[in-house]
């Protein structure tokens, strides 16, 4: 009968947001570890291009703006973290299980569709986040950073870097045909984000009128939150301007998902 | 409830659906009303392009219809998703499985995010893939992603259970074993909803189908109901030298149109057996043997011609 209370041994009652978060993640967690090209790109990427911008930051005088070498390597690392563990690889991740009709057959189940992208997203974000960890850790030690000076700007940094990547992964994605148009589809924002949020030229080093609209971008209240979290040097109206910059890009994006996305291939 | 108590599971009213909106859309369902009781199999037969998986995935909750109401288990599927969900069962048409993932690591995602789930083992064995536990889906026929597909459907002992198209690609033994299993679960009170093109599946499997045609409900009711009236069919090679003027007069036996192609001579007929009867009659005075012969009461495939036309491109027997 329809409501019988189900008691026999081996089954689940009811699931929960939780568990079926927990299901997903996992199975997705498999597949992140299965696709060799997605794990190189976003285990090195981040970890080998800040040395390659380590000479040109060493030509600016970025002591005049009280920050390090160490910590715009950081800083940059980060921003690579957010770009290629998280936003490309989340890109081409949503766009394969949309072809490969994944997301229809999930939402014929009992996930709600902010579920399935958030479980999908799950393992993406999880190394993003692991990898920001041992980055701090591993440039405190070797690039002598020091501890940051105010770490508790640091952690809304990473939760709008880390929110705000994904939720663009899904707009991206929205606009992607296959996973190889991916590459193409995704570069705006790793253009973009390289140039003015702070990731490869230190937001310092842009001329001021530049450097105010650069502050607009999705992924420079990220930066310039984790980036004052290590120098100290902070402002409460810059904390704010940088945390509604953020708020506000993640409102756009959850907004552009829901009328935008895709959930199954086209016919 | 209606009139006979039997509890309506689905009910389906002047639902339409239109793609791609505006006046230029294409509407793919026009208008399309049915009902589904409980324990029921109820098969929505067509060709390809009839509206069978349009209707099926706005039953399935996957989108809105542009018009008309659909109630299961007396919510709407699409705006109250989270009373329906657990009590529904879905195969959809195609995929849905990521590659790279084994068999074992799909269904225990699955079982995770489902109500009441079985253990994952015991569901897959029940289909037949108890020994594919570690292969990865890519790694699978055809017919074992149709059962991986069909055992995922069931892992939460759905009420309502929604089948697209389950035995396209399956070969014959695995056509047998799922319509087994269809059966075995209607019997223990599910309700089964499926689209096939499949003449034989519909008519041998469900309890009550409706013919789609061009987004319309071109006929429905039990497969009696469906045939009855329709014509059976008696054809035969005649022998050369031999025209169907020779035969006795048609009419008188209850033929009421005849085809002559070739060789192949083929009567429809209200009353099959008196039709046979008088023309093997005529053949044994005559002294012929008459090859090919064939005797059909009406069965699905004469109503469905009568409905689709003969370019219906409907299959029949094994799969294509």
């Amino acid at each position: 009968m329809s409501g019988a209370v189900r008691t026999s041994a081996g089954r689940q009652l009811r699931t929960s947001a939780g568990r079926r978060l927990g299901a997903l993640g996992r199975a997705e967690l498999a597949l992140l570890g299965r696709n060799r090209g997605a794990v190189v790109t976003a285990l090195l990427v981040p970890l080998a291009l800040p040395f390659t911008v380590r000479g040109a930051y060493a030509r600016l005088d970025l002591k005049a703006h009280g920050a390090s070498a160490g910590i715009a390597m950081l800083t940059a690392a980060i921003g690579f973290s957010f770009l290629f563990a998280v936003y490309t690889a989340l890109v081409g991740a949503f766009v394969a299980r949309r072809e490969e009709r994944v997301l229809k057959r999930l939402r014929t189940g009992e996930l709600s569709d902010a579920e399935i992208l958030t479980g999908t997203a799950l393992p993406a974000v999880g190394l993003g986040l692991a990898q920001v960890l041992v980055l701090s850790v591993g440039c405190a030690l070797l690039l002598h950073t020091g501890p940051p000076k105010a770490p508790w700007l640091i952690l809304p940094g990473l939760l709008s870097g880390l929110v705000v990547s994904a939720a663009l992964a899904a707009v991206t994605a929205s606009f992607t045909r296959t996973t190889e148009s991916a590459q193409v589809t995704a570069l705006p924002l790793l253009l973009v984000s390289m140039l003015g949020s702070g990731i490869t030229v230190p937001a310092a080093a842009l001329p001021d009128r530049i450097a105010s609209l650069c502050a607009l971008l999705p992924l420079s209240p990220a930066i310039r939150l984790v980036e004052a979290g290590w120098t100290g040097r902070s402002s409460g109206p810059g904390t704010l301007a940088a945390l509604a910059t953020a708020l506000a890009w993640a409102v756009v994006a959850v907004f552009a998902v829901r009328r935008w996305f895709r959930w199954e291939p086209r016919r | 409830m209606d009139i006979d108590g039997h509890e309506r599971v689905i009910e389906v009213t002047g639902l339409t659906r239109v793609y791609g909106g505006g006046s230029g859309g294409f509407e793919a369902v026009r208008g399309i009303s049915f009902s589904v009781a409980r324990g029921e199999i109820f098969a929505l037969l067509g060709t390809n392009g009839a509206g069978k998986t349009s209707t099926v995935e706005l039953l399935e909750g996957l989108a809105a219809p542009t018009g008309g109401e659909i109630r299961v288990l007396g919510h709407d599927p699409y705006r109250e998703r989270a009373a329906v969900r657990p009590r529904t069962g879905v195969m959809l048409q195609e995929g849905g499985f990521p590659a790279e993932l084994t068999v074992a690591e799909t269904a225990r995602m699955w079982a995770g995010c489902t109500s009441g789930a079985r253990p994952a083992a015991e569901a897959l064995a029940r289909v037949g893939l108890g020994d594919r536990l570690g292969v990865r889906v890519k790694q699978l026929s055809g017919g074992e992603r149709r059962r991986l597909d069909l055992a995922l459907a069931l892992l939460g002992d759905p009420e309502v259970l929604f089948l697209d198209e389950p035995t396209t690609g399956l070969d014959a033994e695995g056509r047998r074993d799922t319509w087994e299993l269809v059966r075995a679960l209607r019997d223990a009170g599910t309700t089964v909803l499926l689209t096939t093109h499949y003449l034989e599946e519909a008519e041998g499997l469900a309890d009550r189908l409706a013919i789609l045609h061009t987004g319309r409900i071109a006929a429905a009711g039990t497969p009696a109901e469906v045939t009855a009236g329709r014509p059976g069919r008696m054809s035969f090679h005649l022998p050369e030298g031999y025209h169907l003027g020779d035969l006795p007069p048609l009419a008188a036996l209850g033929v009421c149109g005849h085809e002559h192609e070739g060789r192949t001579v083929r009567l429809h007929t209200t009353d099959p057996q008196r039709t046979a009867a008088g023309v093997l009659a005529w053949a044994d005075r005559t002294g012929l043997r008459l090859p090919a012969l064939d005797v059909r009461s009406a069965s699905l495939e004469e109503a469905f011609l009568g409905i689709a036309g003969h370019d219906s491109g409907l299959g029949q027997g094994v799969a294509a």
